[in-house]
């Protein structure tokens, strides 16, 4: 029963921590963020409580109410969730102790609306985690596309409102004109959207069905960015970074591929989609996104937009991951939500951080600032080598799953693939730390030191983490394990 | 015969044309009166149908009187409703003579065309 | 005999004597308050009545005493009492609202006469919905009609005047082929009364006039129902009316027709003519497909925010007539789902814009800049109502879009064609709700034009509450949805 309560004060934590911030704005911003920082330290309590329960084999549930015949918003918790929910919250507490930092440090408008939105994300979020079925997931899908656009185009100028546009436009017409079909067919075909180990549509759908079905799901989950709906990504790079951190590494980006895992392990079940032939194109369109996106890394010469396709390409890691459909693999794909995590979040912090510091946007005037602020740069090359995946990082340990999942397999497009991603990152991450620490700066360039420092420790813990989870991923794969258990 | 039929449905013949005089009138005159007329014939058209329709053969109007028995009517329904027509019709063209009214009053005009162009 | 036997007639009679009261009415508000006290009244009637209907009882009052087919009967089904939670729901929301914006848009003296004619067309509405006479509706239509041009011509703009012109001619050449169908049937079957007709059309030997009097029905209601493409009268009539009056008629006028239009075919044309469903929905579908994305495309362009609305309404008639022409039951449900969740939508949407237009004279959307610092409540709650008439989950909207897919997927492979149309329609939507977001939250404000406060607190409260509904009815659609099923039911038992 408690585990069951647990599941709603998730969502309700972070709702109400939004409404007390919204009244807290007017006694000034220290007690907002006091309040913002609260909410994300409960939020962290109630969450992670839920783990010894989840570990020992409890699965809570909670239905709250029947909205039509067959379709309820209900609730359940089961590892992947977890590990989404738990990640999201705890990266929440670092992102609020960085966005005070950074917001301050940039003297940003309206920060109240910012850290309600923020607060309006996370608990929708929680609910993306959490969702016992379809139904449910879609409406707090929705509801996190809406309430990070407030937040895309936070700066108001005519150019962000133009990218935010991209950013709606793309997420809410791939939701409703692809997702919400998908729903709707697996409701009809299966009777249920309910999230059942070993998947419900087993023998209910045709072969050619399957792969239409499933492309209905890929594409419709425009949060996953897997290429061609990948077009928002780069535009939402206008908002401030702490919101890219948010869209990147904490919610939104996640609860994409979190879905399509989740629908995939869940809805579809691996062994039907394993023995299915029309499933096998999501593995090529994954490793087509890897490349392009990597390739397309390569040219940039803004660092966030940069990292933006470098999301893209992880991001299609853990769809590929998904789609080698071997139990390895699914908990590579779990351990890369992660690991892709802490990493890009380092790194934006860090973009962020030399934003604020330097007022630095491009590639090139990165020459030298490794000995102005050499704490942001050591935790960027950290991250860095997480996204090129070389040990002692996050980044190895998820790939190596990938990898072994992809020859338990016999899917060399798989590991071609990783091997080919691989070298692209480090092509387009070495050049840069390289000028970052070895270059001479320009002349006449101006006086500037780290950044604040709530911002500077922020990421430094980050991308200790990137380095911990190095070290400690037992628990994390013990718990994944459970999800795939049973298969073969 | 068959143009004995035809001519048979005579009064429909008659309701079917005044019906299309009316409409055309009001889709094609630009004058707001001439369409309301239109719009008048059109109306007026349907009372004939009603009218025709309730007639029986040899039967005179439906009031019973004194001494007088195994009388044939004409079905007295119909009359009846078309009374309330009438009444519909006039009502509308009232307010539809208002409406022109007022607009004469802030337009200066009552053609359409030049209303279009007035604003 | 409990009073729930009587409510039908008082349902009519109540709104319609106190019409000429308001007249006497004569000092300041006091018209409004009497208007507001009658709507609200009639509107704890319907729910009586819907309550009644959901546990089973089919109200019905005779006239005079006179057992139907005879006599006059009134009698209220689950579709009926839908229609009418709509209509006094409609009308007891604008009105509770409409003070301050009557105030500014109606001089003080006529104020009495504009009330007793929105007394007239609510009585006329709700006695389309209740009479089981087919003449009876005719005359019930035109009390509605004459009323609401009234209302439409009562604001200070003075382009309400032709379009209020266009309104009547398209309006009586439409109630005027109802009248011609219904003598037909009258010709062929000796009754009014729509439950007697569907006896007796089953021994009309000679077809011929039923098709007819099918076809001058069919046209004449959609006529008044604005389905595509004879939705011509309504931008303009919506659009320069005062901006209460558009609330109401925007949210039940152009239904009322719809309804008359599904019940008459279903009940007395589907029940008995062989093959009439396929003509049924071969001719409504292409006609609601076309409406769909014709008029969503135009509301994409349109820069008047209160056109852009009403264009929205045209594709959202669409819709409703999409699902009645599945003849199903889930397109039937959906359908009258979406009815009530329509108008739960774009009436908040029209009250949202009431609030802004106490404020802004000018409604083209770039001339709205700056609201959302002056008023955000209202801002929310257009942002609310609009993501209800898009069809984001936790809304209303949401409810009937599901219902439509998946009565769409019922039919069939072509299921999915219909399936993509009404995607892409709802994508339009997010495009023109997403205009009208943009231009309240990020265009500069027009130098000179402009609120420096909220709405009045009345106007801005009903329409806080409308917009709270539209999210209470996305989780909690119970109500609605078993009165829908209820008349999916009656309606399609009346087909077969």
């Amino acid at each position: 029963m408690i585990a069951e309560n647990a599941i709603l004060t998730a969502i309700v934590v972070p709702l109400l921590g939004a409404l007390l911030i919204a009244l807290g704005g007017r006694f000034g911003p220290n007690i907002r963020e006091a309040v913002t920082a609260i909410t994300s330290i409960s939020l962290i309590f109630v969450v992670w409580g839920m783990l010894p329960a989840l570990i020992a084999g409890e699965r809570p549930a909670v239905e709250v109410s029947q909205v039509l015949p067959g379709l309820s918003i209900a609730f359940k918790v089961e590892p992947l969730g977890m590990l989404f929910a738990a990640l999201a919250s705890g990266l929440w507490l670092i992102n609020s102790i960085y966005s005070v930092g950074y917001m301050r440090g940039n003297k940003e408008k309206n920060q109240t609306r910012f850290y309600t939105c923020f607060a309006l994300a996370l608990s929708a979020t929680m609910g993306v985690a959490f969702a016992g079925n379809l139904f449910t997931l879609f409406l707090f899908y929705e509801l996190l596309t809406l309430s990070t656009y407030p937040l895309v185009s936070h700066k108001g100028d005519e150019a962000t409102v133009k990218s935010a546009r991209i950013y709606l436009g793309v997420l809410l017409s791939t939701s409703i004109g692809l997702f919400l079909p998908a729903i709707i067919w697996t409701y009809t075909a299966a009777g249920t959207g309910d999230f059942v180990s070993g998947g419900i549509l087993a023998g209910k759908l045709s072969d050619t069905s399957v792969g239409l079905l499933l492309g209905l799901f890929v594409f419709g989950i425009g949060k996953a960015a897997v290429m061609p709906v990948h077009k928002w990504l780069p535009a939402a790079m206008v908002a401030p970074t702490p919101v890219s951190a948010l869209l990147h590494a904490v919610a939104v980006v996640k609860a994409g591929v979190f879905a399509i895992t989740k629908i995939i392990v869940y809805i579809f079940g691996v062994d039907f989609l394993f023995d299915s032939p029309n499933s096998g194109w999501l593995l090529y369109v994954a490793a087509f996104t890897i490349i392009t996106a990597s390739v397309v890394a390569l040219r940039q010469t803004n660092i966030k937009r940069l990292l933006a396709y470098s999301t893209i390409a992880q991001l299609s890691y853990v769809v590929m991951a998904a789609a080698i459909l071997k139990p390895l693999a699914e908990v590579g794909a779990a351990i890369h939500m992660v690991a892709h995590a802490f990493g890009k979040i380092t790194l934006f912090f860090a973009a962020g951080a030399i934003y604020v510091a330097a007022k630095k946007t491009e590639v090139h005037q990165l020459r030298g600032i490794g000995r102005r602020m050499p704490w942001t740069m050591t935790a960027f090359t950290i991250g860095a080598l997480s996204m090129i995946g070389v040990p002692p990082t996050a980044g190895f340990v998820s790939k190596w799953y990938i990898l072994a999942g992809a020859f338990e397999a016999n899917n060399l497009v798989a590991v071609f693939t990783i091997i080919a991603s691989t070298v692209l990152n480090a092509a387009y991450f070495l050049p840069l730390i390289y000028m970052a620490w070895f270059e001479k700066e320009q002349e006449g360039a101006k006086e500037h030191g780290e950044a604040p420092f709530m911002a500077v420790f922020a990421l430094c813990v980050t991308a200790l983490l990137t380095l911990a989870f190095f070290l400690f991923n037992g628990p994390v794969i013990e718990l994944e394990s459970q999800v795939v258990k049973g298969l073969n | 015969m068959k143009l004995l039929e035809l001519l048979g449905y005579f009064n429909y013949w008659v309701f079917a044309i005044v019906l299309m005089v009316g409409l055309y009138a009001v889709i094609s005159k630009a004058n707001l009166i001439k369409k309301l007329i239109g719009l008048s014939i059109f109306q007026s058209a349907v009372f004939l149908m009603y009218i025709t329709m309730d007639k029986v053969e040899g039967g005179t109007a439906p009031i019973i009187q004194k001494g007088v028995e195994n009388q044939i009517f004409s079905n007295p329904l119909p009359q009846v409703l078309i009374l309330t027509a009438i009444v519909v019709g006039v009502s509308t063209l009232a307010l539809g003579l208002a409406m022109v009214v007022r607009i004469k009053e802030s337009y200066g005009t009552i053609e359409e065309n030049e209303i279009l162009d007035a604003d | 005999m409990d009073l729930i036997a009587h409510l039908p007639a008082l349902q009519v009679v109540i709104p319609m004597l106190s019409a000429p009261l308001m007249v006497l009415l004569q000092p300041r508000g006091l018209a409004w308050a009497g208007a507001t006290v009658v709507a609200l009244v009639s509107f704890a009637m319907a729910a009586t009545l819907a309550i009644g209907v959901l546990n089973g009882l089919t109200p019905q009052y005779f006239m005079g005493g006179w057992p139907a087919p005879f006599g006059i009967a009134l009698s209220v089904d689950a579709f009926s009492a839908v229609l009418l939670l709509i209509v006094t729901g409609a009308s007891a929301g604008a009105l509770l609202a409409a003070k301050p914006s009557v105030d500014q848009q109606v001089e003080e003296e006529r104020q009495p006469l504009f009330y007793a004619a929105w007394m007239l067309a609510m009585a006329g509405l709700i006695g389309i919905v209740v009479a089981a006479d087919a003449f009876n509706i005719f005359v019930f239509m035109e009390i509605s009609s004459l009323a609401s041009y009234i209302l439409i011509a009562g604001g200070p703009d003075r382009r309400a005047l032709p379009a209020v012109f266009k309104y009547l001619t398209m309006g009586t050449i439409g109630a005027t082929f109802y009248l011609i169908g219904v003598g037909l049937i009258y010709m062929m079957t000796g009754t009014l009364n729509i439950e007697d007709m569907q006896n007796r059309i089953g021994d009309v030997t000679d077809i011929n006039p039923i098709l007819v009097a099918a076809g001058f029905i069919t046209i004449g209601l959609a006529l008044k129902a604005a389905v595509f493409p004879l939705h011509v009268w309504v931008p303009n009539a919506y659009t320069h009316a005062p901006h209460m009056v558009t609330v109401f008629l925007a949210a039940c006028a152009t239904k009322v027709s719809l309804y008359v239009l599904i019940k008459f075919d279903y009940l007395v044309f589907q029940s008995r003519l062989v093959d009439h469903d396929m003509q049924f929905a071969l001719f409504l579908m292409p006609m609601a497909i076309l409406g769909i994305l014709i008029a969503s495309a135009v509301a994409m362009f349109e820069g008047h925010l209160k056109r852009l609305l009403a264009s929205s309404s045209i594709a959202q008639i669409g819709y409703i007539l999409l699902c009645a022409s599945f003849i199903s039951t889930l397109g039937l449900s959906a359908s009258v789902v979406h009815l009530f969740n329509h108008a739960l939508a774009k009436g908040g949407l029209f009250l949202a814009v009431a609030c802004l237009a106490y404020h802004y004279r000018d409604l083209r959307l770039d001339q709205l800049g700056g609201a959302s610092t002056k008023m955000p409540w209202t801002c929310a709650t257009v942002v609310i109502c609009g993501l209800s008439l898009i069809g984001i989950p936790g809304t209303a909207g949401f409810i009937s879009k599901w219902l439509l897919i998946s009565a769409s997927l019922q039919i069939g492979p072509w299921g999915w064609f219909l399936v993509a149309i009404i995607l892409l329609s709802s994508l339009m939507a997010v495009a023109y709700v997403w205009r009208i977001i943009e231009a309240l939250y990020f265009k500069a404000p027009v130098e000179g034009v402009g609120p420096q406060s909220e709405a009045p607190i009345q106007l801005l409260a009903v329409t806080m509450l409308v917009a709270a509904l539209n999210l209470y009815f996305g989780f909690f659609p119970q109500v609605p949805l078993e009165l829908a099923t209820e008349a999916a039911g009656m309606l399609l038992e009346g087909a077969q």
